[in-house]
């Protein structure tokens, strides 16, 4: 509880983002979009941290520490992950996922 | 209903519904403003828990460098006006099942499980205290998480450097 | 005490030798490997010869008794503290003299091939290989224990397949190589069975404890029996066997006429001098326990005599003169075999253990010297048979003057070598046992008789056309003939009853004239008639040939034992037997695997449609697995 808030709103809360981060990874075609997703992914979990922290530990830093230490890793994450989207797009002039199953068998 | 539950309903609101739209939206530009939106709430939710130098790292680090990232190499792979195709229905079942039984599954161990009641401080954390604790290397420190961050940066920089360049050929 | 541990060199020569001319030999021109190749084999000669003059004159005798000296010892594999095998060389009489007997022959044959082979195809590889042979062959005679002398002896085994094989052109080259392995391996499956027996009986693979009065073989005898006889005298039989195969004893000799597909020199080297007395070697070997169990030593004596026979009557009617030489070889090995089988331990008694290993060594010098010589008369008259050849003493001096001593020493005029050691053979058969002293007596007439018929038949007989006028052979080929030669005269003059016996003390002994009066007869009878017959073209072969017509094809056909050989295994054993199992092989043990390997094959078609390349399809398999794995967890297994 916190001024009023359970904890389990901001679990529910980050749940339900999870669940929409993932049905977009799992739909979306675009890898940009895909891209996204796995930030919405990455955001829920953050809230749970955080919130866990501050309820059940508020002497202690370690979630707030974990969140910050995550939204680097996101950054460069993200910055790795558009240089290999922008590389694949000069090369098949396409970032469909679907499209990119040279993997297969 | 206090104020803090409202603000909490409000950007619950805000995130789960742009979320939705974010995964959505067929226009993929405005799928990015989307998840700035829940990007801003979450700072938001950052605030309430008055840990406010975490929702500045938010703001700056999330909205406003990976979201500008995000557009940015949108910009260089599509066209604005471009609708993305509609995925198909043959995948939208199985992964809407999916999410939604696993959110289920969640909310219901969720709300079976007690938490301790705590009641949590109200106290502002210091940037002082956060200052503190990220250099320093005794208990409660995070000098080596931290420099490990920064090698981790350094390298994703170059990286993505390498990556992207043009080759001569 | 002398050390002899230097003669593992002897060995190791030429072991050496076939790696480096077999890996490196083509790096050279081909007359450096041959001339590497007897160099090498002239200093494992020299040693050879060191070391019986300091054996047999210097350090061997101790008491009166030539001692039996490990020279080398090696542990190879060690599997339990009881089952081991060693690898080393040990000296007694019998093994120097096989030294003595191998490296020479084996020398002369290198420094012939320098000639007879020179401009050929492969003649590294032969030079290669001679050299394996003769490490092979030398670690068969100092072998300290059984399974080192069965290493060896399948090694041996493998070499002389390698020369028979050497003009591997040769469709019946190659036909013949297969023979002779397949023969002797057929054989050596006996020897092996026995050696497994007396090992596992006597708890030893040992010669020296095998061999040793008090030892687990003789001293205290297994008392299993196996149909009637004792395990001892089935062992000894089964490795007689091995040596038979070996030796081209009836009815394991099938191979050896065939063998003369290979070159000469290896034909008087391997099959004529070293390898196919390895049988007789054997045998020497285990003589001690041999001596024990008179079954087996009946049965050695038997088939040596009989086959000693049989190949005479059939070395009378071939034409290829390499054949009648093989066929030769044959009997003379019968022969030695009978005089171990006639013989005692000791004393007066063991005369036919002495008697063979003479005429081992002195038929080591003769035989050679004859293939020797059919290889020069071959050279230059290319061809084989008898009828192609005829007054070649005037155009080959060298090579007729040889023949004529080594056919001399076969038959057994004195003073030639061969009179001495087959008339010792003869008197030991004589006072064994009077129906043996009458078939060697016979062959012994029969041997000279086919000897000069071949003599007559090459260097007089009828005076050929030829093509080319033949010319006498090179020098390389010329030397070692005159060496043999030397040999084959002068051998018999070695006081061998004081050097190698049974109990290796000495013997003495006095020619009994009674015996020797009538074998030189009989040679000199056998000698008349081929003079008769062949020192002109006359009708008498013909009319006797006529007047025994069936006798004469069918010694002409080798009484068809490899018709006989031949029908068992192609209609009987290939149609019964083995087609039903290539069957059953086919079938049931092919089909049952290609049966898994086609499910395997259908199932990973079908299954490898899940490998999509499809990330999103990847990624919903693993939430909806991930949140099963969560159900499971949270809700069945509490």
């Amino acid at each position: 509880m916190f001024e009023g808030v359970p904890l389990s709103w901001f679990l529910i809360l980050s749940t339900i983002m999870f669940f929409i981060g993932v049905y977009g990874f799992l739909v979306r075609k675009n890898l940009i979009t895909i891209l996204m997703s796995t930030e919405l992914i990455l955001n829920s979990v953050c809230i749970n941290f955080v919130a866990f922290n501050k309820i059940l530990y508020p002497e202690h830093m370690e979630g707030m520490f974990f969140t910050v230490f995550i939204i680097a890793v996101a950054a460069a994450e993200a910055s790795v992950a558009i240089a290999i989207i922008i590389n694949i797009y000069r090369r098949i002039v396409n970032i469909d996922v679907e499209k990119m199953n040279e993997m297969k068998y | 209903m206090t104020s803090n539950q409202f603000m909490f309903l409000l950007f619950s609101a805000v995130i789960v519904i742009f979320s939705i739209l974010t995964v959505t939206s067929r226009r993929i530009l405005r799928a990015a403003t989307f998840l700035l939106f829940v990007l801003a709430s979450t700072a938001g939710l950052y605030f309430l828990l008055k840990y406010n130098f975490l929702a500045a790292i938010q703001l700056i680090v999330y909205a406003g460098g990976i979201v500008v990232l995000i557009i940015f190499s949108i910009l260089l792979t599509s066209h604005i006006a471009e609708k993305l195709p509609s995925a198909s229905l043959m995948k939208k079942w199985p992964a809407a099942l999916v999410a939604l039984v696993g959110a289920a599954l969640a909310i219901v161990v969720i709300l079976q499980y007690n938490f301790p009641g705590s009641v949590g401080s109200t106290e502002l954390v210091d940037v002082t205290q956060v200052g503190n604790s990220l250099i320093n290397y005794g208990k409660y420190g995070y000098a080596l998480p931290f420099e490990v961050i920064s090698i981790l940066l350094l390298a994703a920089m170059i990286g993505a450097i390498v990556l992207a360049k043009k080759r001569k050929d | 005490m002398f050390d002899f541990s230097y003669t593992i060199w002897i060995l190791l020569i030429p072991f050496f030798l076939f790696v480096l001319i077999g890996f490196w030999g083509n790096k050279f021109k081909p007359i450096v490997s041959g001339i590497v190749g007897c160099a090498g084999l002239l200093t494992s000669w020299i040693l050879s010869l060191f070391t019986a003059y300091k054996y047999f004159f210097d350090v061997g005798k101790v008491d009166g008794v030539y001692e039996q000296i490990i020279g080398y010892h090696t542990l190879w594999l060690r599997f339990t503290d009881t089952l081991y095998i060693d690898l080393g060389v040990l000296i007694d009489p019998i093994s120097v003299m096989m030294l003595i007997v191998v490296t020479t022959v084996s020398l002369m044959a290198h420094i012939y091939s320098t000639g007879y082979l020179k401009g050929q195809k492969g003649f590294m590889r032969f030079y290669s290989f001679l050299s394996l042979f003769t490490f092979a062959m030398l670690g068969l005679v100092v072998a300290t224990n059984i399974f080192q002398m069965y290493i060896f002896w399948e090694l041996v085994g493998v070499s002389s397949y390698l020369l028979i094989g050497f003009y591997y052109e040769k469709p019946s080259a190659v036909a013949a190589a297969k023979k002779a392995f397949i023969v002797t391996r057929f054989a050596d499956l006996g020897f092996l069975i026995g050696i497994l027996l007396l090992s596992y009986f006597t708890q030893t693979f040992d010669f020296l404890t095998l061999t040793s009065p008090t030892g687990p073989a003789i001293a205290t005898p297994p008392a299993a029996t196996f149909l009637g006889m004792s395990v001892l005298t089935w062992a000894m039989i089964l490795i007689f066997m091995g040596g038979a195969g070996k030796s081209a004893m009836f009815p394991l000799h099938i191979w050896l006429p065939d063998a003369m597909e290979g070159p000469t020199p290896v034909s008087a080297l391997i099959h004529a001098a070293t390898m196919v007395v390895a049988g007789v070697y054997l045998v020497a070997r285990l003589f001690p326990i041999y001596v024990t169990v008179p079954i087996a030593l009946q049965v050695v004596a038997w088939v040596g005599a009989f086959s000693s026979l049989f190949a005479a009557v059939i070395a009378c009617t071939q034409y290829d003169i390499k054949r009648v030489l093989a066929y030769s070889t044959m009997s003379q090995i019968g022969y030695m075999m009978c005089a171990l089988g006639v013989s005692g331990l000791g004393g007066h008694e063991g005369l036919g253990y002495m008697a063979s290993m003479f005429h081992l060594f002195t038929h080591a010098f003769f035989k050679a010297l004859l293939f020797l010589c059919a290889g020069a008369i071959i050279h230059a008259v290319h061809s084989n048979y008898m009828y192609d050849m005829g007054g070649l003493r005037k155009y080959l001096p060298i090579t007729h003057l040889t023949f004529l001593a080594a056919c001399l020493a076969i038959a057994g005029i004195p003073p030639f070598a061969g009179f001495f050691s087959k008339d010792e053979i003869l008197v030991a058969a004589y006072h064994h046992d009077t129906a043996l002293f009458a078939i060697e007596y016979i062959v012994a007439g029969l041997t000279a008789f086919y000897m000069f018929r071949l003599y007559f038949g090459i260097f007089w007989g009828k005076k050929q056309d030829y093509h080319h006028p033949p010319h006498e052979a090179p020098l390389s080929m010329t030397i070692p003939l005159m060496f043999l030669a030397l040999g084959a005269i002068f051998a018999g003059f070695i006081p061998f009853s004081h050097l190698v016996t049974s109990d290796r003390q000495i013997l003495e002994l006095e020619t009994e004239w009674i015996i020797a009066i009538p074998s030189i007869v009989i040679a000199l009878v056998g000698i008349g008639v081929a003079y008769v017959m062949y020192l002109k073209p006359t009708e008498i072969p013909k009319k006797i040939a006529h007047a025994l017509r069936g006798f004469y094809t069918a010694a002409y056909h080798k009484f068809y034992i490899d018709e006989l050989y031949l029908y068992i295994t192609h209609r009987i054993i290939f149609n019964h037997i083995s087609r039903p199992i290539a069957w059953f092989d086919r079938h049931i043990v092919d089909g049952s695997m290609n049966g898994i390997s086609y499910v395997t094959n259908q199932a990973s078609d079908k299954i490898k449609g899940f490998q999509s390349g499809q990330l999103q399809q990847y990624a919903l398999v693993f939430v909806s697995g991930a949140i099963l794995l969560a159900l499971v967890f949270i809700y069945l297994w509490t």
